[in-house]
């Protein structure tokens, strides 16, 4: 028999996981936006993203609504634990979507709006990144509810989480940017690249560390057995891609400093992989808990296994259609 | 690692038994400590879902009509070779591209503020309906945000038949979202298609099919689809009338007031129709709210007046100032004199919905499908004299009633939504069991967030949507598409020229 929850479990994770990268490197370059001169370079930058934000944003969309499908359980518990962090989350969103357009139409207050884009992309990060480490060091569950307060989710771990996926979305923004734009906003990204390299590996080192203090069950998940043998094997992963990033910066293709990006964020997230397993909410919920029954399963699993390739090919067609470098008056 | 399932269930569910159908409620169930000390929350709770989802659904009440719009003027374009519908087509697609772009980052909030404030709700409701919106971002969100890039950056990329696709593309997107919605909030209405489970949660049923297409839902989708087009085509129809108050020899003015009003003329009598046959499905399905929208306290067993007037008194269970047609009630509702038609005092006291918002939302609703019928009549006949195009008070009605779309929405939805209270899910999961475990502070904070942000950014939004439209339409935005010129729609104006004129 095939488990239908851990199918679930894992079209969850890929939506996870797809709105990570994608829209990770959407919220990197705004994050960046700053540092870039007004003019040309910031309208190069936006224009690299324009046309593919959206579909990008819809994994998050996929991320939540598919959770509360497929577990709603975990997510009614999970969504008001993180009330205040994800509410800014979402008003971040909204400043940072309407600047695609807004910045155009008001070319007199164009300032204030890629302040709004920038500011609303740090805030998202920010509080993703929170919510990833108030999920990792555990919500106060009581019956099917959430039971804590609501400030809860702030501690130091999860502002130490907050920054590192900042500084991760920030490599993912100017690996891209040196892959789609070339002249002073690509030497510029190499620049970035370069800092936020070591900023993401200092990152992953920290997190890493905290993370099998927080809560025994995760210590003997890395350190018992099997979970030694990965816990052997990432450090050494992380150190070659991150070498192999570095060096690329300078020397490599240029999409190669956003493939070894990728790479990076794909350990960390198998490393999650690891720690979290079975459960949604660490050491409280399992999948089979949380999970809908199978007859919702199934209907889902019909939709999705028919449509994810679909949605998959247009984005890639999409993608396709914007290849190449990006200028100034956009694609031409 | 187990979830205390058996103490939770102890937790949540004591505070109010189902109210399974038909089951004699009794006294609305006692609360516990913590649940009295959310009250306020609750109430926060439910004006900040009120607020952010009527803001939300004006941007797709506009969006849905105008990608369709803008699918039928790429369509003459290729087909007639017509300068004028290339014309218009860029001038709304900036539009577009603005409201739909604010459609977007206001939906997400409400994907989300199903689980961070109506939790409960979610966790019980979610394995029937949360499948439903899953669908909604796989069939629908993907496809418009996937082919929105194309349609609005990609015209010299792709070439022009392919660039129709990708509009055809958005607008069923547009489409396809309303279907899932649509059948998510009719299943909260007139909910079939489900079994209890031991949890207290809402289980699907053998069939999906009993599910999706629950009574109320094609009511519903009909009538609501029929309202964003006449949305879009009012004002689509005030921007040509403006234009053409200036100019009348404006071709795009000409082209885009002459098919809105089209639209008007024969579209706002079948969303009456519609609108009719919905509440005759409302009266089978949910009577206490039909009750409510007519102001009917008291039973009539010899048929009932209708109240074109008045103001409910809740207090005293009467309408004040009533100003009735004797009989014409039973006449609408039964299609007969003297049908005998129950009222409110038929219903418990603790399922009643408040009938003034819902009796006034509804006249206000009404009252404007009959003035764009009105309008849509007007328009005829000046098309018969001839004044079509020179009728500055036809045009100045056709301005005046812009916005009426917009009003008439909310103020369906407001009926529809507040005429199912006190529940979520009709007859069966009441509103105050829905919310999330939310301290009163966190939500109130949230709440004041949310009307600073909308209003600011939405303004803004609708500050940039109203001064592209003040612009005429102008022959420049004809240019050859495939000709090679930078495309000046949606965000891709050339930097350097923008730069140039800013400095
Ligand atoms: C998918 C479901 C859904 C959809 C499409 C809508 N609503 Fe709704 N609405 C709810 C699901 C819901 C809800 C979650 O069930 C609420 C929250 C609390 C409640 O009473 O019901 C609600 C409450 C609610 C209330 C408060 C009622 C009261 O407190 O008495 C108003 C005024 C609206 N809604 C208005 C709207 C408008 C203007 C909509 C147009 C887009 C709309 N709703 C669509
Ligand atoms: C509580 C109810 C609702 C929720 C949770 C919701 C959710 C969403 C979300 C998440 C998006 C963004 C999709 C994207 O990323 O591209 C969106 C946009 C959209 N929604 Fe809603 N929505 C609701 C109500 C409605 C209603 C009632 C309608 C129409 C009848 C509607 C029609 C649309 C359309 C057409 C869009 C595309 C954007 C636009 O046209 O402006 N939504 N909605
Ligand atoms: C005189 C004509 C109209 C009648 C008799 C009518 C009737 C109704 C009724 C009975 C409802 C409540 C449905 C329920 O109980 O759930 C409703 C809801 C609604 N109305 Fe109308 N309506 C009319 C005109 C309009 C117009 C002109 C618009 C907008 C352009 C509109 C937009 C809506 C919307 C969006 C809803 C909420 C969605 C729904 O439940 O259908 N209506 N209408």
């Amino acid at each position: 028999m095939i488990d239908l929850t851990i199918i679930w479990a894992a079209i969850i994770a890929f939506a996870v996981a797809a709105y990570v990268v994608m829209d990770g490197f959407d919220l990197g370059i705004g994050i960046l936006f700053p540092t870039f001169r007004v003019g040309g370079e910031r309208d190069r930058a936006m224009n690299s993203i324009a046309p593919v934000w959206d579909g990008n944003e819809t994994w998050l969309v996929l991320g939540g609504g598919g959770l509360m499908a497929a577990f709603p359980l975990a997510y009614a518990i999970v969504l008001p634990a993180l009330y205040a962090p994800l509410i800014a989350m979402l008003l971040g969103l909204v400043f940072r979507g309407v600047a695609f357009e807004f910045r155009w139409r008001d070319p007199g207050h164009r300032r204030f709006w890629d302040i709004a884009f920038c500011g609303g992309s740090v805030v998202a990060t920010f509080a993703q990144g929170i919510t990833l480490g108030a999920l990792l060091q555990g919500i106060h569950v009581e019956g099917r509810a959430y039971g804590g307060g609501w400030w809860d989710w702030l501690t130091p771990f999860t502002l130490l989480t907050g920054v590192s996926l900042m500084s991760g979305y920030a490599l993912l923004g100017a690996g891209w940017l040196i892959w789609k734009t070339d002249g002073p906003t690509q030497a510029h990204a190499r620049k970035h690249a370069r800092m936020l390299t070591i900023a993401l590996v200092g990152a992953i080192v920290a997190v890493s560390t905290a993370t099998p203090f927080l809560d025994a069950s995760y210590y003997q998940r890395w350190f018992g057995w099997p979970g030694v043998l990965a816990a052997a094997q990432m450090p050494l992963l992380v150190a070659i891609a991150a070498f192999i990033l570095w060096r690329s910066i300078d020397l490599g293709r240029d999409w190669l400093p956003f493939a070894m990006t990728l790479i990076l964020f794909g350990l960390s997230m198998a490393g999650l992989a690891i720690s979290i397993w079975p459960d949604v909410i660490p050491g409280r919920v399992s999948i089979w808990d949380a999970a809908a029954p199978e007859r919702s399963q199934v209907f889902m699993l019909i939709g999705a296994g028919l449509l994810v390739p679909v949605i998959l090919a247009y984005t890639a067609w999409a993608y396709w259609v914007f290849r190449g470098k990006v200028d100034e008056t956009g694609y031409h | 690692m187990n979830v205390k399932l058996g103490r939770g269930a102890e937790f949540q569910y004591s505070t109010g038994r189902l109210l399974l159908a038909g089951g004699a409620s009794g006294p609305a169930p006692l609360l516990n400590p913590r649940k009295t000390a959310m009250l306020d929350a609750l109430l926060l709770a439910r004006i900040q879902f009120a607020f952010t989802v009527s803001f939300h659904f004006i941007f797709p009440a506009f969006s849905i009509g105008l990608a369709s719009y803008l699918m039928v003027l790429e369509a003459l374009w290729l087909k007639t070779g017509n300068g004028v519908y290339a014309n218009l087509y860029r001038y709304w697609l900036k539009i577009f591209a603005l409201a739909f772009g604010m459609g977007v980052v206001s939906g997400i909030v409400m994907s989300y503020q199903f689980g961070t404030n109506w939790s409960v709700f979610s966790d019980k409701a979610g394995p029937v309906i949360g499948p439903l919106m899953a669908y909604e971002v796989l069939t629908a969100f993907f496809l418009e945000a996937g082919f929105l890039g194309v349609m609005l950056f990609g015209i010299n990329k792709v070439g022009l038949r392919l660039h129709f696709v990708a509009t055809c593309m958005v607008a069923l997107g547009t489409f396809i979202s309303a279907f899932w919605i649509l059948s998510v909030n009719s299943w909260m209405q007139t909910p079939t298609g489900f079994e209890i489970g031991a949890n207290g949660q809402f289980l699907p049923g053998p069939s999906w099919w009993a599910i999706v297409f629950n009574p109320s839902f094609p009511y519903r989708l009909v009538h609501t689809v029929i309202a964003a087009y006449l949305t879009t085509a009012f004002v689509v129809g005030a921007v040509g009338a403006w234009h053409l108050l200036k100019d009348k020899t404006n071709p795009g003015a000409r082209k885009m007031f002459s098919m809105a009003m089209w639209m008007a003329a024969i579209v706002a009598p079948i969303q009456i129709f519609a609108g009719d046959l919905h509440g005759l499905n409302t009266l089978e399905h949910q009577p206490a709210k039909v009750m409510a929208m007519e102001g009917h306290y008291d039973s009539h067993p010899e048929g009932a007046p209708l109240i074109l007037f008045g103001i409910p008194n809740s207090a005293e269970k009467r309408v004040d100032y009533a100003l009735e047609i004797p009989k014409a009630s039973s006449l609408i509702l039964k299609h007969d004199l003297n049908a005998p038609l129950a009222g409110l005092d038929t219903i418990p006291e603790d399922q009643h919905p408040p009938v003034g918002v819902v009796f006034w939302s509804f006249r206000i609703m009404v009252a404007l499908g009959f003035a764009m019928l009105g309008l849509g009549l007007w328009s005829l006949a000046a098309r018969y004299r001839k004044r079509f195009y020179d009728w500055p008070l036809l045009h100045r009605a056709a301005i005046a009633m812009g916005p009426s779309g917009f009003v008439a929405v909310i103020a369906g939805w407001v009926t529809t939504e507040v005429g199912r209270q006190p529940f979520t899910v009709y007859g069966l999961l009441r509103t105050a069991e829905s919310a999330a475990p939310l301290e009163a502070p966190a939500v109130a904070a949230s709440l004041v967030a949310f009307i600073v942000v909308y209003f600011a950014v939405f303004g803004a939004g609708t500050f940039y949507i109203l001064k592209l439209m003040a612009k005429p339409p102008q022959p420049h935005e004809t240019a050859d598409p495939s000709g090679g010129k930078p495309i000046r729609a949606a965000g891709i104006t050339p930097a350097v020229a923008v730069e140039g004129r800013a400095s």
